[in-house]
């Protein structure tokens, strides 16, 4: 049977990391959770969660969602480390 | 087997064409008018507008857009069928290897035509010859008969899903197109039986949405969708030759196979062409043997996939082979003298030369075949422009 260019699951499922030449490195303890980086994403690959084992500046921060780099979608433009007001995003050049 | 029944009837080509499409149960026709294809859609619109074709006739503004319109509705599960010549062929490029890519079996008829500039609505092969690598199986037809047949094997074949691919017929200009022949006109129960409805094991259907054709990646499946579709194409040559036998039997009809042998079997010297101006070199051949002369003709039917095996099987023990194009290309030698001698690359030990004949519609007379094989005899490596002004 041929193969056909059937895709069921939209592009943000695949796997686009190979794209990539640096990739966002986060610092909790220096994120405030402001969420500027997931706003400014263009490619929708930060998400918010809560996880109170992250790092954070202080106790309080720990209860609020905080960004999470899905890295099998972020394909590495670095705007979310030249918003970040905070200098807690990091871009770390990508090893083959 | 029932008796079958076939009625004899005088028409053009493109109306054998026409007629070829009612009965292949076409659902959806969608077709920019381009001299000298226009009585083929003339004729179907008739039809669908008298009620002898019950199919959706689109009207569109381009060839681009008639064959984006087809590969459409040929997705959603509905047997469609567009036609053309010429700078239409060029037009719809891009959207030909659309159509192959989402491996939709397409029917196309093409009526040959030359590229201007300067001017041209007369016959020659050069469009479609430039469309070889486009996925689709190419049929270069001889006769009004074949030009019907061939749109009833033809979607036989593109839907056989170890094909699966769009099949594009070709008939020569005016010389088919608009001269009229005797046509055995098949019975349409007998062809819908034979076709049965299209069956395609992914539609698009609007209660389970997907996406068809859209970005992958350079790890995703491109490579090997590309070399399915070379495997499907090139390994197709088999179960094309068996449907022939298969649509003969049928129908009673005289397919020839891949391609013909005229007079082959004792010849020391042969050409090779493709489409109606092989019925002049046939009729030569004739006249050439009542002299003693032992020659011989191979007609490509089928020019995608390439019939190699076959021609390699027929040149065996010939002195000399000329392969005639009815087309043009400018760095190189023709497409079918490349491929000709591709197939025969250390399997077979015979001369080749190539003729460029009949471009933008000049006759191809008696003569000028006689003095085909007479270079062929005589032997002189250089392609041979006949019939032509200038030296």
């Amino acid at each position: 049977m041929a193969i056909l260019p059937i895709t069921y699951l939209s592009s943000s499922t695949k796997v686009m990391s190979s794209w990539r030449t640096s990739k966002p490195v986060i610092d909790y303890s220096k994120c405030t959770r402001c969420a500027i980086c997931w706003k400014f994403c263009p490619d929708v690959a930060i998400d918010l969660v809560v996880d109170p084992n992250l790092n954070a500046p202080s106790e309080r921060f720990r209860v609020l969602e905080a960004p999470s780099i899905d890295y099998d979608h972020c394909k590495g433009c670095g705007i979310c480390g030249t918003e970040c007001p905070f200098g807690a995003i990091e871009m770390v050049r990508e090893e083959i | 087997m029932e008796s079958i029944q076939s009625s004899r009837r005088i028409m053009t080509g493109n109306e054998a064409v026409a007629t070829g499409v009612k009965l292949s149960n076409v659902k959806v026709i969608s077709a920019y008018p381009i001299t000298p294809q226009t009585t083929i859609v003339e004729k179907l619109a008739e039809m669908v507008a008298n009620g002898e074709l019950d199919a959706k006739y689109i009207e569109v503004e381009s060839e681009h857009s008639a064959m984006a319109s087809v590969t459409a509705s040929e997705i959603t599960g509905v047997r469609s069928y567009t036609a053309s010549s010429s700078h239409g062929i060029l037009y719809m490029h891009e959207n030909l290897h659309w159509a192959s890519g989402m491996r939709v079996p397409i029917v196309m008829s093409v009526v040959n035509r030359a590229i201007g500039p300067p001017w041209s609505i007369w016959g020659e092969q050069t469009e479609t010859f430039n469309q070889r690598d486009t996925g689709w199986l190419q049929i270069y037809c001889e006769s009004n008969q074949e030009a019907m047949d061939s749109i009833i094997l033809g979607y036989k074949i593109a839907e056989n899903k170890k094909v699966l691919l769009p099949v594009m017929n070709m008939l020569d200009a005016f010389t088919l197109s608009h001269t009229s022949e005797p046509v055995d006109v098949r019975n349409l129960k007998t062809s819908y039986d034979y076709l049965g409805d299209l069956d395609l094991d992914f539609k698009l259907d609007f209660k389970n949405p997907a996406g068809y054709g859209s970005l992958v990646a350079p790890d995703g499946p491109f490579m090997e969708m590309r070399k399915d579709m070379r495997d499907s194409m090139y390994n197709a040559s088999g179960l094309i030759k068996s449907e022939i036998s298969n649509f003969n039997e049928v129908f009673d009809a005289e397919l020839p196979g891949l391609t013909e042998n005229f007079m082959m079997e004792d010849a020391d010297y042969a050409l090779i062409t493709a489409g109606a101006i092989s019925s002049t070199a046939k009729y030569t051949v004739r006249k050439l043997r009542e002299r003693g002369q032992k020659v011989g003709l191979i007609r490509l039917y089928f020019y995608r996939p390439f019939p190699g095996e076959e021609i390699l099987k027929a040149v065996r023990g010939l002195k000399g082979l000329g392969v005639v194009e009815r087309n043009v290309s400018y760095g190189q030698r023709g497409p079918t003298f490349e491929d000709v001698v591709s197939a025969l690359y250390r399997r077979a030990d015979v001369p080749i030369r190539n003729y460029v004949v009949g471009l933008g519609g000049r006759d191809i007379r008696v003569k000028d075949y006689e003095k085909m094989f007479e270079n062929l005899i005589e032997g002189d490596n250089d392609m041979e422009w006949i019939n032509v002004a200038v030296r």
